[in-house]
């Protein structure tokens, strides 16, 4: 079985984000990166199907050159090669464009299954899986917490999420893409062999230039100002060393909140 | 003839929906501030009641397109059910519920129409002639005005909360039934069983008393002052989601939209963020305290009291203090 995983590279958990001049975009230098969270789930899950079903896991990226390092980090954990889109300029920043780029990867490619994330942490669009399916032709299931392949009848069961702690059963013909939600694998770390041998897998490189993507044909969702949202905060602040706010809130909760 | 938007209203077990109706209410302002009218759409089998209810509302018109094929959710269907109409009336905007259903369906849609798609806005304002829509980014530490330019309708998808039903304008709509022909359309997702996943040993629903952890943890050992501190609080603990996605906690003492929703007297959270997945689970608490070492974290905006500080002072040292009252 074929799989095709969508790893994004962001800006890391703990990023202090400032705002270039313009109020457009975030200064994107010296930032440090890490692999999307809902992808890193995705291709954990890709790898456990392989070493159930056999075949080979790709991972597909589309990104500044930088973003070689994710790719490695997925290929140290078990995927076996990779396909990076290099966008020098950071013109594919819509879903569309994204997930036409990423299609543009695939052409010519053989698979049985494309998993991307529920959401990217920094865009967090949640579209760009459903959109790339959709141009590809692909059915797709949204939220996947498990996976159930029959490769004998090529088709699928996935286990997609809902409201309120239900889940709901969906079957799909293969090939098809699903977008998979955090919490459906523990994800392995990458073992020191994998390290090393990651340095030796293969990442063809595209750039963005070659696909050529009639820009003016999609719909152009731009974004226009980056800021700071105001602080709708009405709660108290306690101030203090820890004992003084420790003290002081438990005070209040007594006696102001009457909680306790 | 004005600008149409129309409003999709989301339904299981016969009910409208809260998400459809705070969505309804921002196509009601916004109608208002760009001179155009509102059109709620019911989508379904055997939903005439649905559309009934929606008849009492202050909106242009209620579309009830019913048929079989509709009974059941998929997105072949639904996205050709929608698009067909839509070819038919053209509106400008088509407005959901950033919910699951929707987070499957619109993108989809979207992409077969050509058309630009906003997801998970929070408003939306005019810049001069210009409609801008409202939505958090990088990881909701940051808002963005975005702009749309496509062929129509445009699509937004609106966070849960947003908007406020109550405040949903009363009035009449006519109501008309639009046939879809779907007889064509084979769909390719089959739905099975559905499954009622959280049931286990912790009921936190009737908690009086919660300690909320989130990933500010950083791991699993850290646990133990979280669950010394429940104990002498008398409380029980609940979690965000990451914390369980890590196998910190069990999956049950998830707490939001894909958890449970919770109601306690007192909800402490010790290292959450707030973001709205986890927010929309705890609404129902009577005072939330929160302590994060981010002074901008969303979740001091639903705080009654809040601490900005390190976690692994404050804890222990609340710890200290209600030991301290014990003896
Ligand atoms: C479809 C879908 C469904 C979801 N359902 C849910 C759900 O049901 N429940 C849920 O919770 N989430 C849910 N999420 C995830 C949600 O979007 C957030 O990612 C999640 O709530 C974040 O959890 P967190 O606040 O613990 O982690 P983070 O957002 O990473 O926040 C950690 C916080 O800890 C603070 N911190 C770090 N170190 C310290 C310290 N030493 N002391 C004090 N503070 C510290 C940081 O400042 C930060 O604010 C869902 C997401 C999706 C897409
Ligand atoms: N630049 C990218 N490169 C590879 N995959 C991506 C990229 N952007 C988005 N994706 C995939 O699409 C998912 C949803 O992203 P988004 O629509 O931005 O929320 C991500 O979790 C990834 O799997």
């Amino acid at each position: 079985m074929k799989i095709v995983v969508c790893l994004k590279e962001v800006a890391g958990r703990d990023t202090r984000y400032r705002i270039e001049p313009g109020g457009r975009w975030i200064e994107e230098s010296d930032l440090s990166y890490e692999i999307n969270e809902c992808d890193e789930y995705a291709l954990e899950e890709a790898l456990k199907l392989q070493e159930k079903h056999g075949g080979e896991v790709t991972v597909l990226t589309l990104g500044r050159s930088r973003a070689e390092k994710s790719m490695r980090k997925g290929l140290a954990m078990g995927a076996h090669r990779g396909t990076q889109v290099i966008d020098a300029e950071g013109r594919a920043t819509s879903p569309h464009a994204i997930a036409a780029a990423l299609a543009g990867a695939l052409k010519g490619e053989e698979f049985d299954l494309i998993l991307a994330g529920t959401q990217s942490d920094d865009y967090s669009y949640a579209q760009t899986g459903v959109i790339l399916a959709e141009l590809l032709g692909l059915p797709h299931a949204t939220i996947v917490m498990e996976i159930d392949v029959d490769t004998e009848a090529s088709q699928l069961k996935a286990l997609r999420e809902m409201e309120s702690g239900w889940f709901q059963w969906v079957q799909l013909p293969m090939p098809a893409l699903l977008t998979i939600q955090a919490g459906i694998a523990k994800v392995r770390y990458p073992s020191l062999k994998g390290i090393m041998q990651a340095k030796k897998k293969e990442i063809r490189q595209i750039p963005l230039e070659q696909l050529s993507i009639d820009w003016d044909s999609l719909p152009k969702v731009e974004v226009r100002r980056l800021y700071l949202p105001e602080i709708a905060s009405k709660a108290e602040m306690l101030e203090g060393d820890p004992s003084t706010v420790a003290s002081t809130l438990l005070e209040k909760l007594k006696k102001e909140a009457r909680v306790l | 003839m004005s600008e149409q938007v129309f409003v999709l209203m989301d339904h299981g077990q016969g009910q409208i929906r809260s998400t459809s109706w705070e969505t309804l209410r921002m196509g009601q302002l916004l109608a208002a501030e760009t001179h155009a009218s509102v059109t709620a759409v019911v989508l379904g089998h055997q939903v005439r009641q649905l559309a009934e209810q929606l008849a009492s509302k202050a909106l242009e018109s209620v579309l009830c397109c019913d048929h079989p094929k509709l009974t059941q959710y998929d997105p072949d269907t639904y996205c050709a059910a929608l698009g067909q109409l839509l070819e038919a009336e053209q509106p400008r905007l088509l407005l959901l519920g950033h919910v699951y259903q929707n987070i499957d369906l619109a993108p989809k849609l979207a992409a077969s129409l050509g058309t630009g798609l906003v997801t998970d806005c929070i408003g939306f304002k005019l810049q001069g002639e210009e409609l801008l829509f409202i939505r958090q980014m990088f990881r909701n530490k940051l808002n963005a005005d975005v702009a749309v330019q496509s062929a129509t309708p445009w699509i937004v998808t609106m966070q849960s909360g947003a908007y406020s039903a109550d405040e949903l304008q009363e009035g009449q709509a006519r109501l008309e039934e639009r046939q879809l022909s779907l007889e064509q359309v084979s769909a390719r997702r089959r739905q099975l069983e559905a499954i009622e996943g959280m049931k286990g040993s912790v009921d936190l629903t009737k908690a009086e008393v919660i300690v909320g952890v989130g990933r500010g943890i950083k791991k699993a050992e850290s646990l133990e002052m979280i669950r010394e501190l429940a104990s002498l609080l008398g409380a029980e603990i609940g979690a965000s989601r990451p914390v369980v996605d890590n196998e910190w906690l069990e999956r049950e003492r998830q707490i939001g939209s894909s958890g449970q929703n919770v109601a306690p007297r007192l909800y402490l959270s010790c290292g959450i963020s707030g973001a709205i997945q986890h927010i929309v689970g705890i609404k129902g608490s009577q005072c939330i305290v929160a302590i994060n070492s981010d002074p901008n974290a969303p979740i001091f905006n639903v705080a009654r009291y809040g601490i900005v500080g390190d976690l692994f002072e404050v804890v222990p040292a609340l710890i200290k203090e209600l030991r301290a009252a014990k003896s």
